[in-house]
C-alpha cells in the first residue's frame, strides 16, 4: 500500500468512525465532537489530492470547511445548551418530542 | 494511527470530557500527518482553529454543564447494531476504493513543485474569489442564526421566570 492510499485509508476510517459515533452514540455533546471527527477526515483525503496533484484547490476546500465547521461548533453549542436548560439532560433520546 | 486509535477510543470512552480529549489527541496527530507532508500552514491552521478555538470552547462547555453521563442507563442508542451494520459495510467499501487507487496514474505535480504558502494565498484571493465571498455571505448568515438562538434563549427564560413569579404569587396568595 502506497502513501497516498494509506493516507485515503485513514481519511476514510475516520469518516467511518465519526459516522458510527454520530449513529451509536447518545450523548449530544460527544455526537457533536464526532461530526468534528467526520470533517477531519475529509480534511485529511483533500490535502492528501491537493499535494498529490500540486494546486491550491484541495487547500482552499480545508480552509472552507475550517469556517463551516468552527460556525457549526459556536451555532450547536448555545442549541445544545437551550436543549439541556428545557430538558436538563444531554441525552439525545429525550429529545424525541422535537419530531414534527 | 494514532490519529484512528484516537479517533476509535472516542465510541468506547464513557465520559464526554474523555472523548473531548481522544479528539484532541486525534487533531494533534493529523497536523502532525499535514507537517510531514508538507502543508506547514495548513498544520498550523488545524492546531489554531480545531484544538485551540473549537475544542476549547467544547471542553469550557463540558466543564459549564457539570453533567455525568452516568444518569443515562446505556451510552448507545438504539440503533447500535444497524449502525456498525453501515459503518462497516461503509468502511470496506472505501478500504477497496483506497486500496484501488493507482497514485502513478494520477496527474500529479512535477517534483518538488508542490504549492507554496505565496501560490495558496494569491490563489485564493484571485482564482476562488467567489468562494472567500460566499463564505463571508455564510458567516452573516451563521451570526444572523446566533442571533435568533438567542432571542429563543431570552423568551425562554423570561417565561420561565414570569411563570416562576406567578407561582410564587400563588403561593402569597
Amino acid at each position: 500500500m502506497d502513501k497516498v492510499s494509506f493516507l485515503l485509508f485513514v481519511s476514510g476510517g475516520l469518516f467511518t468512525i465519526g459516522l458510527l459515533g454520530v449513529i451509536i452514540r447518545r450523548n449530544a455533546l460527544v455526537m457533536l465532537m464526532c461530526m468534528e471527527l467526520m470533517l477531519n477526515g475529509v480534511n485529511l483525503s483533500l490535502v492528501t489530492f491537493s499535494q498529490q496533484r500540486g494546486d491550491a484547490a484541495g487547500a482552499v476546500m480545508v480552509f472552507l470547511t475550517f469556517v463551516v465547521a468552527t460556525a457549526e461548533i459556536a451555532l450547536a453549542i448555545p442549541i445544545v445548551l437551550l436543549l439541556v436548560r428545557q430538558w436538563r439532560s444531554l441525552d439525545a433520546a429525550r429529545y424525541s418530542t422535537l419530531r414534527g | 494511527m494514532l490519529a484512528l486509535l484516537s479517533a476509535a477510543s472516542m465510541l468506547i470512552l464513557r465520559e464526554p470530557m474523555r472523548v473531548a480529549l481522544a479528539l484532541i489527541t486525534s487533531m494533534t496527530s493529523l497536523a502532525a500527518v499535514y507537517g510531514l507532508m508538507g502543508v506547514h500552514f495548513i498544520a498550523a491552521f488545524q492546531v489554531l482553529i480545531y484544538v485551540g478555538a473549537v475544542m476549547v470552547f467544547m471542553v469550557y462547555v463540558i466543564m459549564l454543564l457539570q453533567l455525568r453521563e452516568s444518569n443515562v442507563a446505556d451510552r448507545w442508542s438504539a440503533l447500535r447494531w444497524p449502525g456498525v451494520l453501515v459503518a462497516g459495510l461503509l468502511l470496506a467499501v472505501l478500504a477497496v476504493v483506497a486500496r484501488g487507487v493507482d497514485a502513478d496514474r494520477m496527474p500529479r505535480a512535477p517534483l518538488g513543485q508542490s504549492f507554496t504558502l505565496v501560490e495558496f494565498s494569491t490563489d485564493f484571493l484571485s482564482r476562488y474569489w467567489l468562494e472567500f465571498e460566499l463564505t463571508t455571505v455564510f458567516l452573516v448568515g451563521a451570526i444572523v442564526a446566533a442571533l435568533a438562538v438567542i432571542g429563543v434563549s431570552r423568551r425562554q427564560g423570561a417565561a420561565s421566570g414570569a411563570s416562576v413569579e406567578t407561582g410564587a404569587e400563588r403561593q402569597h396568595g
